[in-house]
């Protein structure tokens, strides 16, 4: 009596989980506005505490940018899977007739489609906030590309590892902060070597091994983890 | 199609039951006793796989279920103490959404019947988070109406439901066991459900 599952039902599954992510971002806004203006603040402070000497805060730039985009997106990673937990939905997704690491990917591509891609897109206006110029914004641009949705991968897995923990928050930023740093290297890495007019192709290719990397194996993880969080 | 052998859970350093077994076939409901704390919950969530039996397995078609989780997850239900249902969304969309995430062909006029059905006319399109907790549990109920499981797993389903949803559920599950479709649930009220068969399971009578 059972055939009621369709074919191609994965990704209509898929796409139901993209949308029902994106939906409730949409209903929630005030939280995904936080952590922009977070953002944006954090930069901002930057030139009225170190210098407003452009020279000096063209040198921090790239580091600031990215720094700071790290701490946002710690910020949001807390919301990917602890309203699920708590209201049971979960439970539900977990018994799924599909690949648990499949809707986990549609989960975090939503997380960063909310949390990632607005730290890009406002990336050129802090970056001419402190002094960058036209090649190094397109690079500090391309490099946040490559890299955030690096972010809320490795973060995803770090928010199922400390789900239904007490003080969560401030553990997931000691788990997660660490395994950030190669992003956060060759990151600024690329950016200054433009600035500096060195080859910068070699962070790229990296910023983008990386990724291929945390694309395949970080949704297993958080899958795993997502399970083991419900036991 | 459902057998349970040997089946031992532990919560913590506490042994909850320990050589459990019992099968269930088509048209079969289960009704599971047992105190506060005996394990009821913990022994639902263990036959979905929620939970790692510390012994003893749980067989579906003759197979582990933990050795094809998507074809039995596929026949499967599971209604737990938590509704699942998301307070942001309306329960049209949270009916629409469930239906796509478990691969269901499911039409919006299926959807609107549904709601009509548990008594939720006319709220359609209000955040379920509005609704009283009974509404709430209905939506999740909604969804019992459109699956297509062969198994049902519910926990406590008649909580937070008022006569007349009693009365309608007890009937939804009749309707489900002879359509060919087994059951197995707790409850500390007293429900008359007709079934070909019925069998129970009281953990306060295993020795643990």
């Amino acid at each position: 009596m059972t055939d009621g599952v369709t074919q191609g039902g994965l990704f209509a599954a898929w796409r139901a989980m993209l949308v029902r992510d994106l939906t409730l971002a949409m209903r929630r806004r005030a939280d995904v506005l936080t952590s922009l203006f977070f953002f944006v603040i954090v930069v901002s402070l930057f030139p009225l505490g170190v210098s407003p000497e452009m020279a000096v805060l063209r040198g921090i730039a790239p580091g600031v940018i990215w720094v700071a985009a790290l701490l946002a997106t710690m910020l949001s990673l807390g919301r990917m899977f602890a309203d699920d937990h708590q209201d049971g939905s979960l439970e539900q997704t977990l018994l799924l007739p599909h690949p648990l690491s499949v809707l986990v990917l549609a989960k975090v591509l939503a997380h960063w489609l909310v949390s990632g891609l607005p730290l890009v897109l406002l990336s050129p206006l802090l970056g001419m906030q402190l002094g960058l110029e036209g090649e190094a914004i397109g690079l500090l641009m391309l490099t946040l590309l490559l890299g955030t949705p690096v972010l809320s991968l490795i973060g995803a897995t770090g928010a199922a590892l400390t789900l239904g923990v007490r003080g969560g928050g401030v553990l997931v930023s000691l788990l997660v902060l660490p395994l950030y740093i190669p992003v956060l290297i060759f990151g600024t890495g690329a950016v200054d070597a433009g600035i500096s007019g060195m080859d910068y192709e070699g962070h790229l290719s990296l910023l983008g091994a990386f990724l291929v990397m945390a694309l395949l194996t970080t949704p297993l993880a958080t899958a795993a983890a997502l399970r083991i969080s419900v036991e | 199609m459902l057998e349970i052998r040997g089946l031992e859970c532990v919560r913590g350093d506490h042994r909850l039951f320990t050589g459990l077994k019992f099968s269930l076939q088509g048209g079969e409901l289960l009704y599971l006793r047992g105190s506060n704390g005996s394990g009821k919950t913990s022994l639902l969530r263990t036959v979905c796989g929620l939970l790692e039996p510390a012994e003893g397995e749980v067989l579906w078609k003759g197979r582990n279920v933990r050795s094809q989780r998507d074809e039995f997850n596929a026949e499967l239900t599971y209604l737990g103490h938590l509704n699942g249902v998301k307070g942001e969304l309306t329960a049209f969309e949270n009916l629409q959404l469930g239906g796509a995430l478990s691969g269901l062909a499911v039409s919006e006029d299926d959807i609107y019947q549904a709601l009509e059905r548990i008594g939720l006319g006319g709220r359609e399109d209000l955040p379920t988070q509005v609704l009283s907790q009974g509404q709430k549990r209905r939506v999740a109920l909604a969804g019992l109406l459109l699956s297509q499981a062969s198994l049902w797993v519910l926990d406590e389903p008649f909580s937070a439901l008022d006569v007349g949803a009693v009365d309608q559920l007890a009937k939804l599950i009749e309707a489900h066991l002879q359509k060919g479709g087994m059951a197995m649930f707790t409850t500390h009220q007293a429900v008359d459900i007709r079934a070909g068969a019925v069998s129970e399971v009281n953990l306060d009578a295993l020795d643990s």
